[in-house]
């Protein structure tokens, strides 16, 4: 425990010592619901967003900026370049295992993400009247499956590259995609209707994050479609997951 | 009482055959050294010692232990520098330490272990900041830091300027001065003949020889050359009539005295009674570079 506790405290420095991976995953997402708040227009609801307005419509993308950077793009460029690096073969050799490591960087994703969440949630209240999730349940769940989904992908995608640049090049159009699809791009009533259908089904799942956050429970469908996908990526991953 | 007994190790991958029949006995306190050509299947066996690889085949114990079976008990008694591992760039010298010391149960003070491997002005410096040696140097700390009965290096000095080489052999003999067993592997003759008591070399996954290092050159090539010019005239037969002198030969000039024991002892008794000084001596002895062609039949790096 005392190992972990070592490890843990480690690479949260390391982590935020790369300035710009904190930068994009937690203060981006905030200063755009910032910027975008303090057009009066955006606050005002609309028909067009479901008698939402704009930022109460937007502010799950926002999320899903901080969800995409963390889960499938930090943590597999993270693994795979300690793996290539022989860093986590180093780790092997010691009476602490690897797998603290993994479990570390871990942590760093979910405390990230729930950092995120609360800040945009918690601003978002207080600046610019997107009210607090409507379905806290519903929402936890959205938020915890998409998470985990997310996260899946991103270990499969760890597990699968061997070096720092392929991780990346299966890692960055994977991140564009679900930026994409999370509305993060372009705005979700901008896109075609079949788009938007399947980003109900892309991890994180945005269309489960709004509902529960601005209307009521999310789809139980939109909900079940993560967790598969967590189960199907996650024990891939755990397949073929190599230390070296 | 060896410390690590190699038994007919076996080592496959997919259809290669890594390590063929390897077995050595390391005695407590020694630097033993696995010295053989690239390929030859040196890494494979300290892998095999220090846990990382499953055998296919033969007996490894560590401390009595079994590196497999034993590896959470013998992690705690076993450093291992392992090659071409590394660091993240911007974990500092001092943090790396710290982190692995919190692994081991008994580690040694890590501003300590900073200081004794010169690493003192660098402990706020991150990894990737520092120069190759200075790296080694921390690869080497890292292994240490946790007290081990036995140190794996290996490959050492792979990539140092000669002066850092120089250093990290006075480390290491330090190191050694300190009671903990080291196990080397090397592809460097001069580094093998400087530090190790003994050495196994290993090719196409065997052992071939398996000595000290004036032992291996010896038993290869034990014959010695004397070159030099006389000051006088001198009749052949004085000298070829020694019994440690096996031939006279001349080159110009010089005469060439070939032979084994102590040969020049005999030549320059010879020498002196005949008030003859040799000028431009020479005595030329076959190195551990000539045993190790000898038995690879391969040129050795560098």
């Amino acid at each position: 425990m005392h190992a972990f506790g070592q490890i843990l405290k480690i690479e949260t420095r390391l982590y935020l010592r790369d300035l710009a991976a904190p930068l994009i995953t937690i203060v981006l997402p905030l200063l755009l619901l910032t910027v975008f708040g303090m057009i009066p227009a955006l606050r005002e609801s609309n028909p067009d967003f479901g008698d939402r307005s704009f930022i109460q419509y937007f502010a799950p993308s926002l999320l899903v900026i901080t969800l995409a950077m963390a889960a499938v793009n930090i943590l597999p460029t993270v693994l795979a370049t300690y793996r290539e690096r022989g860093v986590l073969r180093r780790l092997a050799t010691t009476p602490a295992s690897p797998a603290a490591l993994l479990a570390a960087q871990l942590v760093i994703s979910l405390g990230t993400i729930l950092i995120s969440a609360v800040l945009l949630i918690v601003v978002g209240r207080l600046a610019f009247d997107v009210p607090l999730p409507r379905h806290p349940l519903g929402f936890a769940l959205a938020l915890v499956l998409g998470t985990a989904a997310l996260l899946a992908l991103g270990l499969l995608v760890a597990a699968v590259a061997p070096t720092n640049k392929s991780a990346q090049a299966i890692a960055v159009p994977l991140f564009m995609l679900v930026m994409f699809f999370g509305g993060v791009y372009l705005p979700r009533f901008m896109l075609p209707n079949f788009l938007v259908r399947i980003g109900d089904y892309t991890p994180p799942g945005v269309q489960a994050l709004l509902d529960a956050w601005t209307t009521d429970a999310p789809r139980p469908l939109h909900l079940a479609i993560m967790a598969v996908i967590a189960v199907l990526a996650g024990s891939a991953a755990a397949k073929l997951f190599r230390w070296e | 009482m060896p410390v690590i007994e190699v038994t007919n190790l076996h080592k496959r991958y997919g259809e290669t055959v890594a390590v063929d029949d390897v077995s050595f006995d390391v005695a407590a306190g020694e630097i033993f050294g696995v010295l053989g050509p690239n390929g030859a299947g040196k890494t494979t066996t300290v892998e095999c010692v220090a846990g990382l690889r499953v055998p296919d085949g033969g007996e490894v114990s560590v401390l009595g232990l079994d590196p497999r079976r034993d590896a959470t008990r013998l992690r705690q008694l076993v450093g291992v520098q392992l090659q071409e591992s590394q660091l993240p760039d911007r974990l500092r010298v001092a943090e790396a330490l710290e982190m692995y010391a919190s692994f081991y149960r008994d580690p040694t003070d890590p501003a300590r272990l900073i200081d004794e491997l010169g690493l003192g002005e660098k402990r706020n410096t991150p990894y990737q900041k520092l120069s190759g040696g200075q790296k080694q140097r921390l690869s080497i700390a890292l292994a240490l830091v946790g007290n081990p009965k036995i140190a794996i290096l290996d490959e050492l000095t792979t990539g140092l300027d000669p002066q850092a080489r120089r250093d990290t052999w006075g480390l290491i003999e330090r190191v050694r001065e300190r009671g903990v067993t080291i196990l080397l592997v090397t592809h460097f003759m001069e580094e093998a003949e400087r530090l190790c008591d003994r050495l196994a070399v290993i090719d196409k996954g065997r052992v071939v020889a398996l000595d000290s290092p004036t032992g291996l050159v010896s038993a290869v090539a034990p014959e010695q050359r004397i070159r030099f010019r006389p000051s006088a005239p001198l009749d052949d037969r004085l000298l070829a009539d020694l019994p440690q002198v096996s031939a006279v030969t001349r080159s110009g000039t010089q005469v060439v005295v070939t032979g084994t024991g102590d040969v020049l002892h005999a030549v320059t008794s010879v020498l002196a009674r005949n008030q003859i000084i040799a000028a431009d001596l020479r005595l030329e002895q076959a190195t551990l570079d000539d045993a190790f062609v000898e038995l690879t039949g391969h040129r050795p790096a560098e």
